[in-house]
């Protein structure tokens, strides 16, 4: 692994958590006296993705831009660690016309025809939909793979088991990923899933699973790329569960008291220090490299934030617009 | 009518709806590499109903493909592969079973275009079994169009008759959008379940349309109109001779799809007779007979001379015993009675 490829992972985590520091601040910029869900110029429920940057971007640094991506509920580090266009991105988080989809999706309804990137909101929905791409990539014979996303709490769904052994069957091309961050909302692993890793369920359809421990990039990017290689070879699915850490709330504005004593300790797990800190003992990367690269991430984000704000709504009647093709 | 398909008046080969059904599908394989059909038994079997029938010898397993029980992950892999350029047209072999898959259906398959504000096309053709009458109760035996026509973003197709079927299975196949293609078994012209003798009929051999959304008057008449689908158009036709035997001349109005529904033929064909009764095999409330005595009620009430009529099942499930399932659905000779009551 080259120096470049680390400063690399490193910016794209960057970027990554820019945006999602400014999607909180705006989020609750005018959401005061009386919190309310539905206020502001970000109504809505809001998962953001703090802490798990490093699993989008081991993931994606692997990806083409035409292979596809489908996320969750929370999608952004996905989305953008795939290379989607964050000002319509934001605009859409924004609820404005220019968004990725003039408005009518929201931050969990994410479509970009031009990136393959899709997410939903339904806890596991996404697996059977991006086994459904890898049929079609299979059929076209270009080699382009699919990588479904969803968290440890999807690994209980009928839908997940059924797409594992659907693509097991077909030898698909496609990667299952469960970004396990301890939370299913409120109830940890330890109170919904049988087995200790969610890998081990590979097995029951005869394909590999792998967990990754630490939340180290570096070490989800050689599993990922592994698991990709192979789908994009033809040798077909894989599953990777990657431990990883939320760092914020299940959605903005819960109280997280469930997590008692864990959340003094939160920011020690926090994984971009961590790797900055591991970059700069390399000789990767100078404190100055640090500063810069978040001013320079900080100036793309504020960017695509004023393009949000500065950006039309949707007229009302575009509701009925859509519905049909 | 804007059917596609020049006069029936030369051609008198007669297929089954079922065989109508699969060679509408045949010629649009040919027609176009990205149709491919997926589903439970589709293969060998050629489907449990034959709308499948004979296509795995021509286009082999790689594009007619046997499922595991899993509707999820198939249709949620259909959708997949529509939204990457695919037209998928996925058997559900029952429409009761969608309780095992809605979300892909209603949460995915019809809502991904409006979501993506148009960015995103997801061209499929869901189709499925629907109905009763042959003793098969509760979970083998619905209709729930309504149940699907009620959430917006899907067609809901539900043809009649072999040279409908075939059709409007071309018009779903080459839609853009998620279409859901119900046909009702009693309409098949299977060999193993008693057939309405209208299931057996001419279908021209070349490739055609019909429009989805249009209405058909299925026999015309003045002084009643019987607006219905499906299997029970086959009830109103025959409620319609019998009643012209007692001097009483019924339209019959075969609404051929849900969504769109062509609400013009409703309003046209009240507007000539003043008399509405409407006959469904769904459940009666909060479904498509309430929908269209609303049409009537919205634009002109004063267009009817006698108040509204419904024939649906008696929102109970339904039951299994002949007599207890004959007492709910629509039958001809119910038609009748109704008729004659909004006629007395």
């Amino acid at each position: 692994m080259t120096d470049d490829v680390r400063l690399s992972r490193y910016r794209q985590m960057v970027r990554i958590r820019t945006f999602e520091a400014a999607v909180l601040r705006e989020y609750h910029a005018d959401k005061t006296p009386a919190w309310d869900i539905g206020a502001g110029q970000i109504p809505g429920e809001m998962h953001l993705a703090a802490g798990q940057e490093p699993v989008a971007v081991g993931i994606c640094e692997h990806l083409r831009p035409d292979d596809a991506i489908t996320g969750p509920h929370r999608p952004h580090h996905l989305a953008i660690a795939h290379g989607i266009d964050i000002d319509k991105m934001m605009a859409e988080i924004f609820g404005r016309s220019t968004g990725l989809c003039k408005g009518k999706g929201g931050h969990m309804h994410l479509f970009d025809p031009e990136t393959h990137f899709s997410c939903s909101g339904i806890i596991a929905e996404g697996y059977p939909v991006s086994c459904g791409q890898a049929m079609a990539f299979k059929r076209e014979g270009r080699g382009r793979v699919s990588v479904a996303v969803a968290g440890e709490g999807a690994a209980n769904q009928g839908a997940f088991h059924e797409s594992l052994n659907l693509a097991a069957l077909w030898n698909l091309p496609v990667v299952f990923v469960i970004e396990d961050n301890d939370w299913a909302i409120s109830v940890p692993r330890s109170a919904s899933t049988s087995v200790a890793s969610n890998a081990d369920r590979a097995a029951a359809y005869g394909i590999p699973g792998v967990r990754v421990e630490g939340n180290d990039v570096d070490a989800i990017s050689e599993v990922a790329g592994e698991a990709i290689e192979r789908a994009r070879s033809g040798q077909g699915p894989s599953l990777l569960e990657v431990h990883t850490v939320r760092l914020w709330g299940h959605f903005e504005g819960d109280a997280q008291a469930y997590r008692g004593a864990e959340l003094e300790a939160l920011d020690e797990r926090d994984p971009i220090p961590a790797y900055a800190e591991r970059l700069k003992t390399a000789g990767v990367l100078t404190d100055a490299d640090v500063t810069s690269i978040a001013e320079e991430m900080s100036s793309e984000i504020e960017a695509a934030i004023e393009f949000a704000k500065s950006s039309p709504e949707p007229a009302g009647s575009d509701a009925l617009d859509h519905v049909f093709a | 009518m804007t059917d596609t398909a020049t006069s029936t008046g030369t051609s008198t080969r007669r297929l089954s709806t079922a065989k109508a059904i699969s060679e509408a599908i045949a010629q649009e394989m040919r027609r176009d590499d990205s149709v491919f059909v997926m589903g439970e038994d589709v293969g060998a079997y050629g489907g449990i109903f034959g709308a499948t029938g004979d296509l795995l010898g021509e286009f082999g397993p790689e594009r007619i493909i046997d499922t595991p029980i899993s509707e999820t992950a198939f249709i949620g892999a259909g959708i997949g592969a529509a939204t990457e350029g695919m037209r998928p047209i996925v058997e559900l072999m029952f429409v009761d079973f969608f309780g095992v898959c809605m979300d892909q259906i209603y949460n995915h398959m019809a809502k991904i275009h409006y979501e993506s504000g148009g960015g995103v096309n997801v061209p499929m053709v869901l189709m499925a079994s629907a109905g009763g009458g042959y003793s098969d109760a509760a979970q083998h035996s619905q209709c729930l169009w309504g149940t699907f026509a009620h959430l917006p973003g899907l067609k809901v197709v539900v043809p009649s008759n072999p040279y409908d079927a075939k059709g409007l299975m071309i018009s779903a196949i080459r839609d853009d959008g998620p279409v859901l293609y119900l046909f009702h078994k009693g309409i098949m012209g299977l060999v193993w379940m008693a057939k309405n003798r209208r299931s057996v009929d001419v279908v021209p051999e070349e490739a055609y349309t019909v429009p989805i959304g249009e209405a058909k008057v299925a026999r015309e008449g003045t002084d009643l109109s019987i607006v219905t689908l499906s299997l029970s158009v086959h009830h109103a036709l025959d409620a319609a001779e019998q009643l012209a035997a007692d001097g009483a001349s019924a339209e019959v109005v075969d609404l051929r799809s849900l969504v769109p529904l062509d609400r013009q033929a409703v309003l046209e064909s009240v507007g000539k007779t003043g008399r509405l009764l409407v006959v469904d095999e769904d459940y009666r409330s909060f479904g498509l007979t309430g929908e269209i005595a609303a049409i009537v009620a919205e634009t002109d009430p004063t267009m009817l001379e006698a108040p509204v009529a419904r024939l649906a099942v008696p929102d109970t499930p339904i039951p299994y015993a002949r007599p207890l399932e004959r007492f709910v659905l629509p039958t001809t000779d119910k038609i009748v009675a109704e008729a004659k009551r909004l006629l007395a």
